[in-house]
Protein backbone atom coordinates (compact mmCIF):
# COMPACT_ATOMS: atom_id res chain seq x y z
CA UNK A 1 0.00 0.00 0.00
CA UNK A 2 1.58 3.54 -0.68
CA UNK A 3 0.14 6.15 1.53
CA UNK A 4 0.54 9.63 -0.05
CA UNK A 5 1.35 12.70 2.14
CA UNK A 6 -1.04 15.37 2.30
CA UNK A 7 -0.05 18.37 -0.53
CA UNK A 8 1.99 20.85 1.55
CA UNK A 9 -0.02 24.00 0.31
CA UNK A 10 -0.02 26.98 2.41
CA UNK A 11 -3.51 28.15 3.69
CA UNK A 12 -4.66 31.59 1.87
CA UNK A 13 -3.99 34.92 3.58
CA UNK A 14 -7.39 36.03 4.18
CA UNK A 15 -8.12 33.10 6.21
CA UNK A 16 -8.65 34.13 10.07
CA UNK A 17 -7.45 31.57 12.22
CA UNK A 18 -9.31 30.48 15.14
CA UNK A 19 -6.28 29.08 17.38
CA UNK A 20 -4.02 32.19 17.15
CA UNK A 21 -4.06 35.03 20.08
CA UNK A 22 -2.54 38.19 19.86
CA UNK A 23 0.24 39.62 21.56
CA UNK A 24 -2.64 42.37 23.51
CA UNK A 25 -4.29 39.51 24.33
CA UNK A 26 -1.84 37.74 25.57
CA UNK A 27 -0.55 40.31 27.98
CA UNK A 28 -4.52 40.64 28.83
CA UNK A 29 -4.80 37.20 30.15
CA UNK A 30 -2.15 37.80 32.59
CA UNK A 31 -4.15 40.05 34.42
CA UNK A 32 -6.01 36.77 35.52
CA UNK A 33 -2.68 35.16 35.96
CA UNK A 34 -0.58 37.44 38.00
CA UNK A 35 2.15 34.74 39.01
CA UNK A 36 2.35 33.47 35.30
CA UNK A 37 2.91 37.33 34.52
CA UNK A 38 5.57 38.15 36.92
CA UNK A 39 7.58 35.28 35.34
CA UNK A 40 7.02 36.44 31.74
CA UNK A 41 8.66 39.54 33.51
CA UNK A 42 11.12 38.72 35.09
CA UNK A 43 12.52 35.93 32.36
CA UNK A 44 11.72 39.32 29.59
CA UNK A 45 13.53 41.64 31.83
CA UNK A 46 16.56 38.93 32.50
CA UNK A 47 16.95 38.45 28.68
CA UNK A 48 17.23 41.92 28.23
CA UNK A 49 19.57 42.75 30.03
CA UNK A 50 21.87 40.01 29.06
CA UNK A 51 21.31 41.37 25.41
CA UNK A 52 21.51 44.74 26.34
CA UNK A 53 24.80 44.60 28.16
CA UNK A 54 26.75 42.34 25.30
CA UNK A 55 25.71 44.88 23.08
CA UNK A 56 26.56 47.57 25.18
CA UNK A 57 30.16 45.41 25.46
CA UNK A 58 31.01 45.27 22.35
CA UNK A 59 29.62 49.10 20.96
CA UNK A 60 31.87 50.10 23.78
CA UNK A 61 34.62 48.85 21.85
CA UNK A 62 33.66 49.56 18.75
CA UNK A 63 33.61 53.20 19.09
CA UNK A 64 36.32 53.45 21.20
CA UNK A 65 38.76 51.43 18.36
CA UNK A 66 37.46 51.84 15.61
CA UNK A 67 38.24 55.08 14.93
CA UNK A 68 42.19 54.55 15.80
CA UNK A 69 42.22 51.82 13.56
CA UNK A 70 44.96 52.54 11.22
CA UNK A 71 47.47 50.78 8.51
CA UNK A 72 50.39 52.01 10.54
CA UNK A 73 48.71 49.29 12.96
CA UNK A 74 49.19 46.65 10.77
CA UNK A 75 52.90 46.86 9.26
CA UNK A 76 55.02 44.26 9.96
CA UNK A 77 57.56 45.24 12.13
CA UNK A 78 56.70 46.77 15.80
CA UNK A 79 58.38 49.42 16.73
CA UNK A 80 57.70 52.27 18.87
CA UNK A 81 56.00 54.65 16.66
CA UNK A 82 53.64 52.49 14.68
CA UNK A 83 52.86 50.05 17.71
CA UNK A 84 51.99 47.58 15.53
CA UNK A 85 50.05 44.52 16.17
CA UNK A 86 50.99 42.15 13.40
CA UNK A 87 53.74 40.48 14.91
CA UNK A 88 50.94 39.74 17.78
CA UNK A 89 48.17 38.87 15.62
CA UNK A 90 50.52 36.05 14.06
CA UNK A 91 52.08 34.52 17.63
CA UNK A 92 48.41 34.34 18.88
CA UNK A 93 47.65 32.38 15.71
CA UNK A 94 50.63 30.70 16.13
CA UNK A 95 49.67 30.00 20.09
CA UNK A 96 45.83 28.75 19.16
CA UNK A 97 47.69 26.37 16.83
CA UNK A 98 50.38 25.13 19.41
CA UNK A 99 47.84 24.64 22.15
CA UNK A 100 45.29 22.80 20.18
CA UNK A 101 47.62 20.37 18.51
CA UNK A 102 49.06 19.85 21.92
CA UNK A 103 45.43 20.19 24.18
CA UNK A 104 43.38 18.45 21.37
CA UNK A 105 44.42 14.85 20.75
CA UNK A 106 45.24 14.90 23.93
CA UNK A 107 41.99 15.55 25.55
CA UNK A 108 39.95 13.74 22.85
CA UNK A 109 41.90 10.62 22.97
CA UNK A 110 41.26 10.87 26.90
CA UNK A 111 37.73 11.05 26.58
CA UNK A 112 37.56 8.14 24.57
CA UNK A 113 39.39 6.22 26.80
CA UNK A 114 36.93 7.48 29.65
CA UNK A 115 33.60 6.85 27.49
CA UNK A 116 34.47 3.69 25.60
CA UNK A 117 36.87 1.75 27.00
CA UNK A 118 37.03 2.26 30.88
CA UNK A 119 34.26 0.53 32.44
CA UNK A 120 31.63 2.65 34.55
CA UNK A 121 32.61 1.30 37.55
CA UNK A 122 36.41 2.34 37.22
CA UNK A 123 38.01 4.05 40.06
CA UNK A 124 40.63 5.39 37.07
CA UNK A 125 37.64 7.29 35.66
CA UNK A 126 36.23 8.62 39.10
CA UNK A 127 39.78 10.54 40.13
CA UNK A 128 40.40 11.45 36.25
CA UNK A 129 37.07 13.22 36.46
CA UNK A 130 37.71 14.82 40.07
CA UNK A 131 41.05 16.25 38.45
CA UNK A 132 39.57 17.71 35.23
CA UNK A 133 36.99 19.31 37.44
CA UNK A 134 39.32 21.19 39.81
CA UNK A 135 41.90 21.57 37.52
CA UNK A 136 39.05 23.92 35.51
CA UNK A 137 38.75 25.86 38.63
CA UNK A 138 42.27 27.03 38.68
CA UNK A 139 42.47 30.34 38.38
CA UNK A 140 45.04 31.27 35.09
CA UNK A 141 47.49 33.28 37.20
CA UNK A 142 48.07 29.85 38.84
CA UNK A 143 48.97 28.09 35.56
CA UNK A 144 50.95 31.41 34.93
CA UNK A 145 53.03 30.22 37.87
CA UNK A 146 53.32 26.82 37.15
CA UNK A 147 54.47 27.40 33.87
CA UNK A 148 56.90 29.73 34.54
CA UNK A 149 58.75 28.02 37.42
CA UNK A 150 58.23 24.32 35.67
CA UNK A 151 58.67 25.01 31.82
CA UNK A 152 60.78 28.27 31.97
CA UNK A 153 62.73 27.78 34.83
CA UNK A 154 63.32 23.97 35.65
CA UNK A 155 63.51 22.79 32.04
CA UNK A 156 65.37 26.14 31.21
CA UNK A 157 63.34 26.71 28.05
CA UNK A 158 62.91 31.13 29.24
CA UNK A 159 59.96 33.27 28.14
CA UNK A 160 59.26 31.07 25.15
CA UNK A 161 56.03 30.57 22.64
CA UNK A 162 56.10 26.86 23.89
CA UNK A 163 56.68 26.87 27.31
CA UNK A 164 53.34 29.48 26.80
CA UNK A 165 51.44 27.08 24.57
CA UNK A 166 52.30 23.79 27.14
CA UNK A 167 51.06 26.03 30.21
CA UNK A 168 47.54 26.86 28.24
CA UNK A 169 47.33 23.40 26.61
CA UNK A 170 47.56 22.08 30.60
CA UNK A 171 45.01 24.65 31.31
CA UNK A 172 42.21 24.13 28.34
CA UNK A 173 43.07 20.53 28.38
CA UNK A 174 39.97 19.61 31.15
CA UNK A 175 38.25 21.71 28.82
CA UNK A 176 38.34 19.41 25.40
CA UNK A 177 38.40 16.48 27.59
CA UNK A 178 34.64 17.05 29.07
CA UNK A 179 32.92 18.37 26.29
CA UNK A 180 34.57 15.48 24.41
CA UNK A 181 33.40 13.42 26.99
CA UNK A 182 29.72 14.93 27.16
CA UNK A 183 30.02 14.71 22.71
CA UNK A 184 30.48 10.96 23.13
CA UNK A 185 28.13 10.03 25.81
CA UNK A 186 25.14 11.64 23.93
CA UNK A 187 25.93 9.37 20.72
CA UNK A 188 22.89 6.67 21.72
CA UNK A 189 24.11 3.30 22.73
CA UNK A 190 21.88 1.61 19.76
CA UNK A 191 24.08 3.06 17.06
CA UNK A 192 27.35 0.92 18.80
CA UNK A 193 25.30 -2.17 19.17
CA UNK A 194 23.97 -1.84 15.64
CA UNK A 195 27.62 -1.47 14.57
CA UNK A 196 28.98 -4.36 17.31
CA UNK A 197 26.32 -6.87 16.01
CA UNK A 198 27.65 -6.83 12.39
CA UNK A 199 30.75 -7.51 13.72
CA UNK A 200 32.62 -4.24 13.76
CA UNK A 201 35.77 -4.38 16.31
CA UNK A 202 35.92 -1.41 18.30
CA UNK A 203 38.38 0.78 16.92
CA UNK A 204 36.10 1.22 13.98
CA UNK A 205 32.99 1.10 16.09
CA UNK A 206 34.74 3.93 17.68
CA UNK A 207 36.28 5.79 14.97
CA UNK A 208 33.78 5.27 12.24
CA UNK A 209 30.78 5.45 14.48
CA UNK A 210 31.14 7.52 17.52
CA UNK A 211 33.11 10.14 16.76
CA UNK A 212 31.57 11.45 13.84
CA UNK A 213 27.91 11.66 16.09
CA UNK A 214 30.23 13.30 18.50
CA UNK A 215 31.78 16.20 16.34
CA UNK A 216 29.42 18.67 16.31
CA UNK A 217 29.93 18.78 20.67
CA UNK A 218 33.66 18.20 20.23
CA UNK A 219 33.88 21.11 18.00
CA UNK A 220 32.15 23.13 20.41
CA UNK A 221 34.92 22.22 22.83
CA UNK A 222 37.68 23.56 20.64
CA UNK A 223 35.84 26.79 19.83
CA UNK A 224 35.67 27.60 23.57
CA UNK A 225 38.87 26.32 24.00
CA UNK A 226 39.99 28.34 20.96
CA UNK A 227 38.80 31.46 23.14
CA UNK A 228 40.68 30.99 26.83
CA UNK A 229 43.81 30.84 24.44
CA UNK A 230 42.87 34.14 22.83
CA UNK A 231 42.06 35.91 25.46
CA UNK A 232 44.39 34.63 27.69
CA UNK A 233 47.10 37.55 29.20
CA UNK A 234 47.99 35.96 32.94
CA UNK A 235 49.38 32.42 32.36
CA UNK A 236 50.90 34.09 29.06
CA UNK A 237 52.86 36.88 30.82
CA UNK A 238 55.10 34.46 32.99
CA UNK A 239 55.49 31.83 30.40
CA UNK A 240 55.54 33.32 26.64
CA UNK A 241 56.72 36.96 27.62
CA UNK A 242 55.92 40.54 26.18
CA UNK A 243 58.13 40.59 22.93
CA UNK A 244 56.38 42.21 20.60
CA UNK A 245 58.21 40.23 17.87
CA UNK A 246 57.49 37.49 15.99
CA UNK A 247 60.12 35.00 17.36
CA UNK A 248 62.73 32.71 15.32
CA UNK A 249 61.57 29.56 16.89
CA UNK A 250 59.00 28.23 18.92
CA UNK A 251 61.78 28.48 22.14
CA UNK A 252 61.86 32.47 21.04
CA UNK A 253 59.32 35.29 23.80
CA UNK A 254 56.03 36.76 22.13
CA UNK A 255 52.95 38.66 22.68
CA UNK A 256 49.52 37.28 21.91
CA UNK A 257 47.01 40.06 20.79
CA UNK A 258 45.45 39.85 24.78
CA UNK A 259 48.79 40.37 25.74
CA UNK A 260 49.89 42.96 23.68
CA UNK A 261 46.61 45.13 24.84
CA UNK A 262 46.89 44.34 28.02
CA UNK A 263 50.59 45.76 28.27
CA UNK A 264 49.74 48.69 25.88
CA UNK A 265 46.86 49.61 28.30
CA UNK A 266 49.17 48.71 31.34
CA UNK A 267 52.27 51.58 29.74
CA UNK A 268 49.35 53.96 29.68
CA UNK A 269 50.93 55.38 26.51
CA UNK A 270 48.64 53.97 23.84
CA UNK A 271 45.51 53.53 25.65
CA UNK A 272 43.74 54.21 21.84
CA UNK A 273 45.95 51.33 20.37
CA UNK A 274 45.09 49.30 23.34
CA UNK A 275 41.55 49.74 22.05
CA UNK A 276 42.30 49.00 18.58
CA UNK A 277 43.93 46.01 19.39
CA UNK A 278 40.37 44.70 21.18
CA UNK A 279 38.68 45.54 18.04
CA UNK A 280 40.73 43.12 16.17
CA UNK A 281 40.83 40.37 19.03
CA UNK A 282 36.80 40.72 18.95
CA UNK A 283 36.59 40.06 15.20
CA UNK A 284 39.23 37.48 14.95
CA UNK A 285 37.15 35.79 17.85
CA UNK A 286 34.47 35.98 15.91
CA UNK A 287 35.95 35.22 12.68
CA UNK A 288 37.14 31.75 14.43
CA UNK A 289 33.99 30.75 15.49
CA UNK A 290 31.84 31.50 12.63
CA UNK A 291 35.17 29.80 10.46
CA UNK A 292 34.46 26.70 12.94
CA UNK A 293 31.23 26.31 12.97
CA UNK A 294 31.43 26.61 9.27
CA UNK A 295 33.81 23.52 9.31
CA UNK A 296 31.72 21.82 11.71
CA UNK A 297 28.51 21.79 9.37
CA UNK A 298 30.87 20.71 6.27
CA UNK A 299 32.55 17.85 8.55
CA UNK A 300 28.94 16.42 9.56
CA UNK A 301 27.43 16.82 6.00
CA UNK B 1 16.47 -31.10 10.02
CA UNK B 2 19.44 -30.12 11.33
CA UNK B 3 20.00 -27.72 14.31
CA UNK B 4 21.44 -24.39 13.88
CA UNK B 5 22.43 -23.93 17.87
CA UNK B 6 22.64 -26.43 20.45
CA UNK B 7 22.22 -24.68 24.67
CA UNK B 8 22.70 -26.85 27.24
CA UNK B 9 22.12 -26.24 30.58
CA UNK B 10 22.76 -22.05 30.22
CA UNK B 11 22.75 -19.95 33.28
CA UNK B 12 22.82 -16.50 33.38
CA UNK B 13 23.38 -13.46 35.67
CA UNK B 14 23.57 -9.94 35.81
CA UNK B 15 25.41 -9.41 38.72
CA UNK B 16 23.35 -11.03 41.73
CA UNK B 17 20.76 -11.46 39.47
CA UNK B 18 19.95 -15.01 37.67
CA UNK B 19 18.14 -14.08 34.38
CA UNK B 20 18.22 -17.35 32.94
CA UNK B 21 17.66 -20.95 34.70
CA UNK B 22 19.04 -24.21 33.48
CA UNK B 23 17.67 -23.37 29.79
CA UNK B 24 18.36 -26.43 27.32
CA UNK B 25 17.46 -25.80 23.32
CA UNK B 26 18.01 -26.33 20.12
CA UNK B 27 17.47 -24.43 17.26
CA UNK B 28 16.27 -25.81 13.78
CA UNK B 29 18.11 -24.54 11.30
CA UNK B 30 16.11 -22.57 7.94
CA UNK B 31 13.32 -22.45 10.51
CA UNK B 32 11.58 -19.42 12.55
CA UNK B 33 11.73 -19.52 16.32
CA UNK B 34 10.07 -17.57 18.67
CA UNK B 35 10.56 -17.00 21.99
CA UNK B 36 7.67 -15.49 24.04
CA UNK B 37 6.86 -14.62 27.55
CA UNK B 38 6.45 -11.50 29.73
CA UNK B 39 8.57 -8.37 30.07
CA UNK B 40 11.48 -9.85 32.01
CA UNK B 41 11.45 -13.62 31.80
CA UNK B 42 14.94 -13.55 30.00
CA UNK B 43 13.99 -13.63 25.89
CA UNK B 44 15.41 -11.13 25.20
CA UNK B 45 18.20 -12.03 27.30
CA UNK B 46 19.05 -15.19 25.94
CA UNK B 47 18.94 -14.25 22.10
CA UNK B 48 21.61 -11.57 22.85
CA UNK B 49 23.78 -14.79 24.41
CA UNK B 50 23.69 -16.22 20.66
CA UNK B 51 25.60 -13.19 19.24
CA UNK B 52 27.19 -12.90 22.60
CA UNK B 53 25.67 -9.15 22.91
CA UNK B 54 25.32 -9.68 26.48
CA UNK B 55 29.51 -9.41 26.42
CA UNK B 56 28.46 -5.37 26.25
CA UNK B 57 26.92 -5.85 29.96
CA UNK B 58 28.81 -5.46 32.72
CA UNK B 59 28.41 -7.77 35.13
CA UNK B 60 27.26 -10.08 32.96
CA UNK B 61 28.01 -14.04 33.69
CA UNK B 62 27.04 -17.36 31.54
CA UNK B 63 27.72 -20.63 32.39
CA UNK B 64 26.59 -23.97 30.29
CA UNK B 65 26.68 -24.73 26.78
CA UNK B 66 26.55 -22.80 23.72
CA UNK B 67 26.85 -24.07 20.49
CA UNK B 68 26.46 -22.56 16.48
CA UNK B 69 26.80 -25.59 13.94
CA UNK B 70 28.77 -27.75 16.66
CA UNK B 71 31.37 -24.91 17.45
CA UNK B 72 31.32 -23.51 20.88
CA UNK B 73 29.94 -19.78 20.80
CA UNK B 74 32.28 -18.88 24.09
CA UNK B 75 35.15 -21.10 22.91
CA UNK B 76 38.11 -20.00 21.43
CA UNK B 77 35.99 -18.10 18.52
CA UNK B 78 36.33 -14.77 16.67
CA UNK B 79 34.13 -12.51 18.42
CA UNK B 80 33.49 -10.37 15.49
CA UNK B 81 33.21 -13.19 13.22
CA UNK B 82 30.67 -14.85 15.46
CA UNK B 83 28.58 -11.96 14.65
CA UNK B 84 28.97 -11.68 11.30
CA UNK B 85 27.28 -15.30 10.86
CA UNK B 86 24.55 -14.33 13.58
CA UNK B 87 23.01 -11.14 12.29
CA UNK B 88 20.47 -9.06 14.84
CA UNK B 89 18.00 -6.52 14.17
CA UNK B 90 16.73 -4.76 17.71
CA UNK B 91 13.39 -3.55 19.29
CA UNK B 92 14.03 -0.04 18.11
CA UNK B 93 15.11 1.10 14.21
CA UNK B 94 18.70 1.75 14.79
CA UNK B 95 20.16 2.84 11.21
CA UNK B 96 23.33 5.63 11.66
CA UNK B 97 23.22 8.88 10.68
CA UNK B 98 24.95 8.22 7.30
CA UNK B 99 22.99 7.80 4.36
CA UNK B 100 21.14 4.72 3.22
CA UNK B 101 23.86 3.18 0.98
CA UNK B 102 26.59 3.98 3.96
CA UNK B 103 24.52 2.15 6.31
CA UNK B 104 24.08 -0.95 4.37
CA UNK B 105 27.85 -0.27 2.75
CA UNK B 106 29.09 -0.57 6.88
CA UNK B 107 29.01 -3.72 7.44
CA UNK B 108 30.64 -5.70 4.23
CA UNK B 109 33.30 -3.01 4.16
CA UNK B 110 33.94 -3.85 7.74
CA UNK B 111 35.03 -7.27 6.34
CA UNK B 112 37.12 -6.37 4.50
CA UNK B 113 35.09 -5.38 1.17
CA UNK B 114 36.06 -2.59 -1.23
CA UNK B 115 35.18 -2.43 -4.53
CA UNK B 116 32.67 -0.10 -5.37
CA UNK B 117 31.55 -2.31 -7.77
CA UNK B 118 30.75 -5.15 -5.43
CA UNK B 119 29.12 -3.17 -2.53
CA UNK B 120 27.32 -1.73 -5.28
CA UNK B 121 25.97 -5.21 -5.58
CA UNK B 122 25.36 -5.61 -1.93
CA UNK B 123 23.80 -2.88 -1.31
CA UNK B 124 21.20 -3.22 -4.14
CA UNK B 125 20.86 -7.37 -2.72
CA UNK B 126 20.34 -6.52 0.76
CA UNK B 127 17.63 -4.24 0.13
CA UNK B 128 15.85 -6.50 -2.23
CA UNK B 129 15.98 -9.10 0.28
CA UNK B 130 14.75 -6.68 2.94
CA UNK B 131 11.75 -5.27 0.27
CA UNK B 132 12.85 -1.69 0.36
CA UNK B 133 14.81 -1.56 -2.71
CA UNK B 134 11.51 -0.01 -4.70
CA UNK B 135 11.23 2.63 -2.00
CA UNK B 136 14.69 3.78 -1.63
CA UNK B 137 16.49 3.23 -5.07
CA UNK B 138 16.20 6.91 -6.24
CA UNK B 139 17.32 8.20 -2.78
CA UNK B 140 20.27 5.81 -1.25
CA UNK B 141 22.64 9.01 -0.91
CA UNK B 142 19.54 10.84 1.72
CA UNK B 143 19.95 10.08 5.57
CA UNK B 144 18.51 6.82 6.25
CA UNK B 145 17.35 8.59 9.59
CA UNK B 146 14.94 10.86 6.91
CA UNK B 147 12.69 7.52 6.31
CA UNK B 148 9.67 5.96 8.11
CA UNK B 149 10.10 3.60 11.08
CA UNK B 150 9.29 0.86 9.53
CA UNK B 151 11.82 1.73 6.35
CA UNK B 152 14.09 2.39 9.42
CA UNK B 153 13.53 -1.01 10.64
CA UNK B 154 13.37 -3.21 7.09
CA UNK B 155 16.86 -1.00 6.82
CA UNK B 156 18.01 -2.47 9.75
CA UNK B 157 17.21 -5.69 8.52
CA UNK B 158 18.72 -4.90 5.31
CA UNK B 159 21.76 -3.89 7.01
CA UNK B 160 21.93 -7.35 8.73
CA UNK B 161 21.61 -9.30 5.92
CA UNK B 162 24.48 -7.35 4.05
CA UNK B 163 26.80 -9.37 5.70
CA UNK B 164 25.32 -12.74 4.73
CA UNK B 165 24.44 -13.84 7.82
CA UNK B 166 23.77 -17.65 8.47
CA UNK B 167 20.93 -16.79 11.24
CA UNK B 168 19.31 -13.61 12.30
CA UNK B 169 18.33 -13.00 15.65
CA UNK B 170 15.46 -10.37 15.92
CA UNK B 171 14.31 -8.95 19.19
CA UNK B 172 10.76 -7.61 19.27
CA UNK B 173 11.80 -5.83 15.71
CA UNK B 174 7.66 -5.00 15.14
CA UNK B 175 7.04 -3.73 18.66
CA UNK B 176 7.90 -0.16 17.44
CA UNK B 177 5.99 -0.17 14.42
CA UNK B 178 2.35 0.40 12.94
CA UNK B 179 0.35 -2.77 11.55
CA UNK B 180 1.27 -1.84 7.90
CA UNK B 181 4.92 -1.98 8.54
CA UNK B 182 4.60 -5.05 11.07
CA UNK B 183 3.21 -6.82 8.41
CA UNK B 184 5.24 -6.04 5.60
CA UNK B 185 7.84 -7.02 7.73
CA UNK B 186 6.11 -10.13 9.00
CA UNK B 187 5.88 -11.28 5.02
CA UNK B 188 9.46 -10.39 4.94
CA UNK B 189 10.49 -12.82 7.87
CA UNK B 190 8.54 -15.75 6.26
CA UNK B 191 10.34 -15.01 3.12
CA UNK B 192 13.87 -14.83 4.87
CA UNK B 193 13.48 -17.96 6.37
CA UNK B 194 14.38 -20.06 2.61
CA UNK B 195 18.09 -19.02 3.39
CA UNK B 196 18.32 -17.72 7.15
CA UNK B 197 17.65 -19.58 10.82
CA UNK B 198 15.59 -16.85 12.42
CA UNK B 199 14.72 -16.63 16.18
CA UNK B 200 12.64 -13.67 17.09
CA UNK B 201 11.25 -12.09 20.32
CA UNK B 202 7.60 -11.39 20.60
CA UNK B 203 5.17 -9.99 22.28
CA UNK B 204 2.70 -10.57 20.12
CA UNK B 205 1.03 -13.77 20.71
CA UNK B 206 -0.85 -13.79 17.10
CA UNK B 207 2.58 -12.52 15.79
CA UNK B 208 4.28 -15.72 17.12
CA UNK B 209 1.78 -17.92 15.71
CA UNK B 210 1.21 -16.54 12.71
CA UNK B 211 5.15 -17.02 11.68
CA UNK B 212 7.10 -19.06 13.51
CA UNK B 213 7.49 -22.79 13.37
CA UNK B 214 8.76 -23.22 16.80
CA UNK B 215 7.97 -21.44 20.14
CA UNK B 216 9.79 -21.32 23.17
CA UNK B 217 7.63 -19.99 26.54
CA UNK B 218 10.07 -18.44 28.92
CA UNK B 219 9.03 -17.43 32.71
CA UNK B 220 10.96 -16.12 35.42
CA UNK B 221 14.53 -17.16 33.44
CA UNK B 222 13.19 -20.27 33.42
CA UNK B 223 11.98 -22.46 30.01
CA UNK B 224 8.69 -23.59 31.08
CA UNK B 225 7.58 -24.80 26.96
CA UNK B 226 9.25 -25.33 23.65
CA UNK B 227 7.76 -26.87 20.85
CA UNK B 228 5.98 -26.90 17.51
CA UNK B 229 4.28 -23.65 17.37
CA UNK B 230 1.07 -25.39 16.69
CA UNK B 231 0.89 -28.03 19.46
CA UNK B 232 2.18 -24.61 21.62
CA UNK B 233 -0.26 -22.16 20.82
CA UNK B 234 -3.36 -25.10 20.38
CA UNK B 235 -3.02 -27.51 23.31
CA UNK B 236 -0.36 -26.05 25.31
CA UNK B 237 1.02 -29.19 27.97
CA UNK B 238 1.71 -26.51 30.63
CA UNK B 239 -0.73 -24.87 32.07
CA UNK B 240 1.42 -21.67 33.03
CA UNK B 241 1.96 -21.48 29.43
CA UNK B 242 -2.08 -21.68 28.63
CA UNK B 243 -2.91 -19.01 31.19
CA UNK B 244 -0.51 -16.55 28.90
CA UNK B 245 -1.24 -17.22 25.64
CA UNK B 246 -5.15 -17.23 26.42
CA UNK B 247 -4.14 -13.81 28.29
CA UNK B 248 -4.97 -15.01 31.66
CA UNK B 249 -1.64 -13.31 33.26
CA UNK B 250 0.79 -11.35 32.49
Amino acid sequence: MNLKPISAKAPPLTIKAINTTSYKDRLLGYIKHPLSGLLFLIVTVAALVTFAVLLFIIGYILIRGVPHLNLSLFEFQYNTTNVSMMPAIINTLIMVVLALLISGPLGIFSAIYLVEYAGSANRLVKIVRMTAETLSGIPSIVYGLFGMLFFVVTIGWGYSMLAGALTLSIMILPLVMRTTEEALISVPISYREGSYALGAGKLRTVFRIVLPGAIPGILAGIILATGRVMGETAALLFTAGSVAQVPDSVLGSGRTLAVHMYVLANEGLHVNQASATGVVLLVLVLLINWLSAAVAKKIVK
Amino acid sequence: MTNKFKLRNVNLWYNDFQALHDVSMDIEANAITAFIGPSGCGKSTLIKSLNRMNDLVEGCKITGELLLDGEDIYGDIDINLLRKRVGMVFQKPNPFPMSIYDNIAFGPKTHGIKSKYKLDDIVEKALNDAAIWDEVKDRLKKSALSLSGGQQQRLCIARALSVSPDVLLMDEPTSALDPISTSKIEDLITELKQQYTVVIVTHNMQQAARISDSTAFFLLGEMVEFGDSEQVFSMPKDIRCEDYITGRFG
